[in-house]
């Protein structure tokens, strides 16, 4: 459910760029998806094809996803690790003070428009 | 063949709801209506705190409330009930509001007179903390029974509210619920949360809550 109110998000907003770059055709859609993002790219897949034979701009927009790792990094010991293997916890020095570096993004890298 | 070009957009999903929620907030403030917007898990209690917040705010506020549903209208009829305002919205499948749904129901609620709107999201922890509706303030409810550690796991969330209620109070003893460890969980992710123990049922705590909130819609109305 979720991914398919991202979905309706994305083409909303590429409606407009669309207009604004009197673009007919949009073949090509790239997204970079953080690791932790909370968005699973096998559900947003199929929502994208559900809802783009709903839309004259997006019926050829193939999508594709480029996964960014998620990295921690700590306060206490400046080191980075990976989020999903170690959580919250520093696996270096056992510290909980530590925030996400990287692996939230929900970005529209670009998109190939005829 | 024609030739195709790329566009960079370089541009996060959420910046366009960003953008609306914050053109909507703009404009209630003007307009000198509060909007709150109430978030939970589904049974965790919005509605039951909800026409206890009524019960004790409707002699200072003109209250206006949108009930947001996949489906049905249980909760806008029990609303209804309490002489509030109150419009029932239909997400159509969709798991939680956006800014331009808000905005639609705002519309559809007709927020003249109207000096505290509540929106009621969708009962889910996920979505909702994602898009911002162009609320003034953000409230979600944690009840005894789902336990102490949702902070942990819903961390966006948590991070998003301005302020926690934890809801059931008068089960606690039937649950292993560490109130002390939970705020430490919510404080871990939101050092700034204001989090309120309350018991919709008994009317525990509800005082404190609505303390808060007439504030709060006061600062906000100026």
């Amino acid at each position: 459910m979720h991914e398919l109110g991202v979905v309706f998000h994305i083409m909303n907003s590429l409606e407009k760029t669309a207009a604004e770059n009197e673009v007919t055709v949009i073949s090509k859609v790239v997204l970079e998806l953080g690791e932790v993002s909370t968005v699973i790219e096998s559900y947003l897949q199929n929502c994208w094809k559900w809802a783009a034979k709903k839309r004259e701009l997006f019926s050829q927009a193939e999508l594709v996803v480029e996964t960014l790792p998620a990295i921690t990094y700590c306060e206490t010991c400046k080191e980075t690790y990976p989020t999903v293997k170690y959580g919250k916890i520093c696996p270096h020095c056992n510290s909980p003070d530590t925030w996400l570096l990287q692996g939230n993004e929900f970005m529209i890298k670009e998109i190939e428009v005829y | 063949m024609k030739e195709f070009r790329i566009l960079e957009i370089r541009q996060s999903v959420y910046a366009d709801n960003d953008r609306q929620a914050d053109a909507l907030r703009q404009e209630l403030r003007q307009k000198g209506v509060f909007l709150l917007n109430l978030m939970s898990s589904p049974g965790a209690g919005k509605t039951t705190v909800l026409m206890r917040t009524i019960e004790a705010l409707r002699d200072r506020f003109q209250i206006g409330v949108m009930e947001a549903d996949i489906d049905s209208d249980v909760d806008a009829r029990t609303i209804a009930g309490s002489g509030a305002k109150v419009i029932q919205l239909h997400t159509g499948g969709m798991c939680h509001l956006d800014a331009g749904m808000t905005r639609e129901g705002l519309e559809g609620l007709q927020t003249d007179g109207i000096d505290l709107a509540i929106l009621e999201n969708v009962g889910n922890l996920v979505c909702p903390a994602e898009f911002d509706t162009g609320a003034s303030k953000n409230a979600m409810i944690l009840s005894v029974p789902e336990g102490d550690d949702k902070p942990l796991k819903y961390p966006l969330m948590f991070s998003v509210c301005d302020v926690v209620l934890i809801n059931k109070i008068d089960v606690m003893p039937y649950f292993d619920f560490d109130l002390d460890k939970c705020r430490e969980y919510i404080h871990r992710r939101n050092p700034n949360a204001v989090i309120l123990p309350v018991c919709a049922k008994t009317g525990e705590g509800i005082k404190e809550w609505t303390d808060w909130l007439a504030e709060e819609a006061q600062q906000w109305r100026g």
